[in-house]
């Protein structure tokens, strides 16, 4: 447990980096940062086959954008990291930064104990489901972590893999409905439909309660819908955003992502393995979170 | 030698920074990151692995004593963009490290540097720089 000192130091320095957002305009979501490829002085960006990456953007205009078709590679570079929990809203001490919570969300809030954002606890002392390699569910996925993105598409689903965890998921757009009262799932059930030529609203049901929101501990209940619009801004680029709807924990749907850019990358990208292993967790725990908490009783 | 790693250590370079403090996942809020802490010592173990990389460092402390370190930086994708690998160091190589070190303090550290023993520097991933947004630039400061 910590000393009564270090819960001071914890919350002045709180109170100092409140400041700071305070003076945050914007959420943390700015474009991806180009890579430093050719500056002799850094080691080479390296892609999961130890080979240079390369975008495919090019410099100059890139192409329009297809119809219908956001498939390729996608970087979203740091702002897909959200180390503050969801990106447009940055769990960071700001009250603009707040969700609209209900009073039951408030006290679900109050149940979740995140290892990063304004309320973080010691490691050992966090009870986030995603940090014991349980599935980050959605719209997690979209809001922790959110790294290189692999999207296909068929006539009748678009499969998005993701490079945090290796998860894959699947969203309909053969025109089906959500099925009827259906056994609550990790990721849920996603339907996509092409509001114009270049955006994909995806809407997403019946996920399982358990996952949180984000990294901060935002909760959710099995009545949350999904929103993410996915925008093919050109040939090179695309956009994400994601709008929460629960109105058990939230008085109305709030922005969570907006309008995340990604980057597109060349077609041999060959992503790195990012998963949570329980054996590499304990061993990670016994040799670092425990004496970082003080709970390994020495 | 040794009374020059003792004074490097015994002072162990607690040096005010300039960063923000954090509250992120893994333990940063552990961190006293207005402090740093240089210190010499023999690897006992480079694990290279997630969630983050780890080493366990052997250095040697006041009246003969050895104070056994943990270190940590970010995992191993992040770290190999910055020329870090499987193969950075093995058991037994000397290395000096600067650390964030715990508030707590323990010997325990998040890895600002590791100065291997062909002189090459390994810089790791700051808490300021990785897990807490940048402070504001003069022109978005707050009003007075």
């Amino acid at each position: 447990m910590p000393s009564r000192l270090d819960t001071a130091r914890f919350v002045g320095a709180a109170v100092v980096l409140a400041a700071f957002f305070y003076a945050r305009s914007s959420p943390s979501q700015s474009a991806p940062t180009e890579f430093q490829q050719g500056d002799a002085s850094k080691p080479p960006v390296l892609d999961g086959w130890y080979r240079p990456v390369i975008r495919q953007a090019k410099k100059g205009n890139p192409a329009p954008a297809p119809k219908h078709d956001i498939s390729g590679t996608w970087d979203p570079g740091q702002a897909g990291i959200q180390i503050l929990g969801a990106g447009a809203l940055p769990d960071d001490g700001n009250p603009e930064h707040t969700p609209p919570y209900t009073a039951l969300g408030l006290q679900k809030l109050g149940l979740t104990k995140p290892s990063a954002g304004f309320r973080t606890v010691l490691p050992t002392d966090s009870n986030d489901p995603a940090y014991a390699c349980n599935p980050a569910g959605m719209p997690r996925l979209d809001l922790h972590d959110l790294r290189v993105t692999e999207i296909l598409q068929t006539p009748r689903e678009v499969i998005v893999l993701y490079q945090f965890g290796r998860i894959w998921r699947k969203i309909w757009t053969d025109g089906r409905d959500f099925p009827k009262d259906p056994e609550p799932r990790w990721l849920g059930y996603s339907v996509g439909k092409w509001v114009d030529d270049t955006t994909l609203v995806v809407q997403t049901w019946g996920t399982d309660e358990r996952t949180w929101i984000d990294r901060a501990g935002r909760p959710h209940s099995t009545d949350l819908r999904v929103e993410e619009r996915f925008h093919r801004v050109d040939g090179d680029h695309l956009e994400l955003s994601v709008t929460v709807n629960d109105p058990k924990m939230y008085t109305k749907p709030w922005v969570s992502l907006d309008k995340l850019r990604f980057q597109m990358m060349a077609p041999d990208y060959d992503s790195r393995e990012m998963m949570c292993s329980p054996a590499e967790l304990d061993e990670y725990n016994r040799l670092m979170g425990a004496p970082l908490s003080n709970t390994d009783g020495k | 030698m040794k009374r020059n790693f003792l004074i490097a250590f015994v002072s162990a370079a607690v040096l005010a920074i300039a960063c923000t403090p954090s509250f992120a996942h893994h333990g940063a809020a552990s961190y006293d990151l207005d402090k740093k802490v240089v210190f010499k010592g023999i690897v006992t173990q480079y694990l290279w692995a997630n969630p983050h990389v780890l080493i366990q460092v052997e250095a040697a402390a006041e009246g003969g004593q050895t104070v056994h370190w943990v270190v940590e930086t970010e995992n191993p994708s992040a770290m190999v963009n910055l020329g870090w690998s499987k193969d950075s160091m093995k058991t037994g190589d000397q290395v000096t490290v600067t650390v964030t070190p715990v508030k707590n303090g323990r010997p325990y550290g998040r890895i600002i540097d590791v100065v291997l023993p062909s002189g090459q520097k390994l810089q790791g991933i700051h808490i300021a720089d990785s897990e807490v947004p940048r402070p504001p630039a003069a022109s978005e400061a707050p009003r007075q």
